[in-house]
């Protein structure tokens, strides 16, 4: 094992829902391991921005990738979730059928599944699709209960931690800039934090993947992005679904169709569309779009409402598949056939965030084929999250503020985000405090008034606690600084050439 | 289980307002829950005078208008809790409230909701574009700005004209910061003409009407917006885009009324108020349950919330003597000029202010009370206003016998 700091057994580069697997999966052995993340958290690139749904495995053409790794990952996400204490509810899906013509299609996506070995799958006739979902319209659907929803960013952050328990290390805000091979084996990786060698590289990049492999010369992958955006409901409307509801799915679109997808939270999605575009950073989201969700939705579930809006959002795929062809290529998860010890992880969109155990566990193989891993006899697979006051019964709630009277302030009205919450998501062991990784590892500023509240005082709290100046307080890092400043005492130039102003100048100026 | 007379949740200008009234009442056993760490709950942030014309006759600001009240509360001792937020409000009159000393239930025999009102966020109005940092609602950087001693910005374009943005422009001129423009979505101003007067003109920041934000530029910090011209049939005129550098997005497009514990409780709200529906005495459907303040219907002036306060513990008192009988059952009929209605149902034949907001701007109009054929009352309106609450008094003389009651404007 190597020594010196910034030599490494393996580096992942990128710390999403991929890489953070990855590197818990690779931390089961004896290898010394970084993760090198460009931004100020993991998880803030696709992981963070899709739909949070466990997939069951049955849109998968048989034989591929993504169709294996699903329907594996489907089977052991809820053991997976238990060890992280990250939180999943198998609530079952409905791909609702509206006009005849589309029961075919049902059938042929059953067949679809039972091929895959998908379990459990069904169709079900109207009256049935009414008693499961007496708000949706539809003649028939396709009912798998195995489909189950999580939360992608809680899931990565707990794959970071738990990995970072067991002996990796994470760099965030470290970009890779270029790679040299070295001389008889490994790699140098120049980053805009400095150098680090390593014998294996895991190219888990996402939507930078190409870019990441092109760097080795392997010029032969290209990533399209492929934005989708989302509408969020108010936690009032919950009731509407009971489970993730989908339309049938087009031939030709790379994506699912614009489904309704309750969250673990309580709240709905409704979302994404399927638009390419040409930028990578572009999480824009558009009024043609947002309106185009709002009818899209409403022929599912007629009583939807703009009004039940609190906030939309964007995610981008990283798909292989050109605009022209639409739909999906499978996943890469390979060494690269030029460059030895060079893993490629190509084109994880969906169902990527179900499959990253799947990969991570491939990844192992790969490597154990050529290096026999040792396993780490002190892998502690366990890791626990952050209490949620709001989720404990009132006995509980009276010894928590009993014994920390932190967990007495409410900070965040509407999701009941206490002081001490706030306080154990900005002690993470990475270091990240800008709001954006408050917000998702507490749930604060996530209701409907959208941090109108609780937004102050969270500053407050990240401020007092950290001695941090106005300038270090940022909403994700990097260049989003909240705020320019203390409050100055310079007079503005509009305010002084006021006549009204000036004549009561003697005491202005 | 804590039995108090009456609690009152919020301890802003309705809350403490109706803690002063009820104990004039001779109502003693009061406990005011506030969430904040002071009691005046927004009050406090509004460092601008102009608070307290109609209710003192003198310009206050709005810490002054609340220490008004506060002083009273301390004289007459009067219970309050403070950083202690009520989680759980049920219509038997049970309040689970929450703060360091640990969670507490209450039981009062009349609770008067109290909790204010919140902003409208960009995403409740979807607008589209990036999400940087530095888009705030209009109440936040007043928040940041004048009690955190923060600043929030340093070129800043301001969406929608309602009160909190335009008395926000002013504020961050005199702050140092430039103010390029304030963009109001409809054809005229949803704020107090002297707000825009003193605000705005003063200070030579042009307010474009009938133009809202189309897109929002920026990967870290807001780096700028594009603004358009709404046309005449409500579409964005295409060729009127156009690109404003700015680091700051301010939003000031309307206030919700926070009834979050009051729909816990099962308690009715009116879609267009936003605030419970209520009888003449400010009581909900709920019997024992009373609601006033922004709560109840969003206000333009502070005045307005306090008399409302005072108002409604009348009733109060007189369902704690079991004087509030229901009499008769009258729904409020509103013609189409008019929004909404407070209050939305009359109970007992007793004088009786109605407060209300219209659609349009309009001259000359107004206003009829009728039942049926016969008119109730005439009122005449020199100039109509949706920024402006109407209140109109309405005397039990009038009411007396009415069957139904319509109100409409011509």
């Amino acid at each position: 094992m190597n020594t010196k700091n910034n030599h490494f057994d393996a580096v992942i580069i990128g710390g999403g829902v991929v890489g953070c697997a990855v590197a818990r999966e690779l931390s089961k052995y004896k290898v010394k391991v970084a993760v090198l993340e460009k931004e100020d958290d993991v998880s803030w690139g696709t992981s963070c921005r899709n739909s949070g749904v466990v997939h069951a495995g049955f849109n998968n053409k048989p034989g591929t990738l993504m169709a294996e790794f699903c329907v594996e990952g489907n089977k052991s996400f809820k053991e997976l979730c238990d060890q992280l204490d990250v939180p999943y509810k198998k609530i079952g899906k409905l791909v609702v059928a509206k006009k005849k013509e589309e029961i075919k299609d049902l059938q042929k996506l059953k067949q679809q599944g039972d091929t895959n070995g998908v379990n459990n799958l069904q169709i079900i006739d109207l009256n049935e699709v009414k008693r499961l979902e007496p708000n949706i319209e539809g003649i028939a659907a396709l009912y798998s209960p195995e489909t189950a929803i999580t939360s992608p960013y809680l899931l990565t952050i707990a794959l970071a931690e738990n990995a970072l328990d067991n002996g990796v290390s994470f760099f965030l805000n470290t970009e890779v800039k270029n790679i040299d091979k070295l001389n008889g084996f490994g790699f140098r990786i120049n980053t805009n934090k400095g150098e680090y060698i390593s014998s294996y590289i895991i190219n888990s990049a996402g939507l930078y993947a190409d870019k990441i492999a092109r760097m080795i010369g392997e010029n032969k992958y290209r990533i399209y992005p492929c934005r989708g955006e989302y509408h969020i409901l108010d936690k009032n409307v919950s009731w509407l679904t009971n489970h993730l509801v989908y339309p049938v799915p087009q031939a030709g679109v790379g994506g699912l169709g614009v489904h309704l997808t309750p969250t673990i939270d309580g709240n709905i999605l409704m979302g994404p569309s399927n638009e390419y575009i040409k930028r990578k950073d572009n999480f824009s989201t558009t009024s043609q779009i947002m309106k185009m969700l709002s009818a899209k939705a409403g022929e599912f579930l007629p009583l939807i409402s703009p009004g039940y809006i609190i906030r939309s959002y964007s995610g981008l795929r990283a798909k292989q598949a050109p605009s022209s062809e639409g739909g999906f290529w499978d996943f890469v998860v390979e060494e690269s056939d030029t460059v030895d010890h060079f893993i490629n992880l190509i084109g994880i969109e969906s169902p990527g965030l179900t499959a990253a155990q799947p990969i991570a566990k491939r990844v192992v193989e790969i490597i154990n084929k050529k290096v026999r891993l040792d396993s780490n006899p002190s892998f502690n697979p366990f890791r626990k999250g952050i209490l949620r006051f709001e989720e404990q019964d009132e006995e509980t709630k009276k010894t928590l503020i009993k014994q920390e009277p932190d967990y007495g302030e409410i900070v965040c009205r509407c999701e009941k985000i206490t002081k001490k919450e706030i306080l154990k998501a900005a002690n993470n062991p990475f270091g990240a405090r800008s709001l954006i990784s408050i917000k998702y590892r507490t749930r604060a500023m996530m209701g409907r008034c959208q941090g109108g509240y609780c937004q102050t005082r969270i500053i407050e709290i990240l401020r007092e606690n950290f001695n941090l100046v106005p300038r270090e307080l940022t909403l994700k890092g990097n260049r989003s600084y909240l705020l320019t400043g203390y409050r100055s005492n310079e007079v503005s130039k509009s305010c002084k050439k006021k006549k009204l102003l000036s004549l009561e100048g003697g005491l202005l100026v | 289980m804590q039995e108090k007379e009456v609690i009152i949740i919020g301890g802003g200008a309705a809350g403490l307002a109706a803690a002063v009234a009820c104990q004039e009442k001779g109502i003693e056993d009061i406990l005011i829950i506030e969430r904040g760490d002071y009691l005046g709950g927004i009050l406090n942030q509004c460092i601008h005078d102009g608070f307290g014309l109609e209710k003192f006759h003198t310009s206050l600001s709005g810490p002054e208008y609340a220490q008004r009240y506060i002083d009273r509360v301390v004289a007459k001792k009067i219970p309050f809790l403070l950083n202690s937020m009520v989680v759980n409000l049920t219509p038997q009159e049970e309040v689970i409230v929450i703060n360091d000393k640990g969670l507490q239930h209450y039981r009062a025999k009349v609770i008067i909701l109290a909790m204010g009102c919140r902003e409208r966020t960009r995403g409740a109005i979807s607008i589209p574009g990036a999400r940087p940092s530095g888009i705030y609602t209009a109440g936040v950087a007043q928040e940041l700005i004048n009690l955190k001693n923060y600043m929030v910005g340093k070129k800043i374009v301001i969406l929608g004209s309602g009160d909190i943005g335009l008395i926000m422009a002013r504020r961050l001129i005199l702050e140092g910061a430039e103010v390029i423009t304030v963009a109001e979505k409809l054809p005229y101003s949803s704020g107090l003409p002297r707000n825009i007067n003193q605000c705005l003109y003063d200070f030579d920041i042009p307010l474009l009407l009938s133009h809202t934000v189309v897109d929002i530029q920026g990967n870290g910090r807001l780096s700028g917006v594009t603004i358009a011209q709404i046309g005449k049939r409500g579409g964005i005129i295409p060729e009127s885009r156009r690109k404003i550098i700015c680091d700051t997005l301010l939003l000031s497009v309307g206030l919700i009324p926070e009834n979050e514990l009051s729909l816990e409780a099962g308690i009715v709200l009116d879609t267009m108020t936003g605030g419970p529906q209520v009888d003449e005495r400010g009581q909900t459907n709920i019997p024992g349950i009373f609601a006033c303040g922004n709560v109840l219907q969003v206000h333009d002036i502070v005045d307005n919330v306090s008399l409302e306060a005072e108002y409604i513990v009348e009733g109060v008192a007189e369902y704690l003597e079991g004087k509030l009988t229901k009499e008769r059952e009258i729904k409020v009929e509103l013609g189409n000029d008019l929004r909404y209605v407070v209050p939305q149902t009359l109970m007992r034949p007793k004088d009786i202010i109605f407060s209300f907001r219209v659609n349009q701007p309009g001259r000359k109009k107004i206003l009829i009370f009728e039942d049926g054929k016969r008119l109730i009352k005439k009122k005449s309106l020199q100039r109509v206003n949706p920024a402006e609450m109407i209140r109109v008094k309405l005397s039990s003389r009038d009411l007396e016998g009415i069957k139904t009651l319509k109100i409409r404007l011509v």
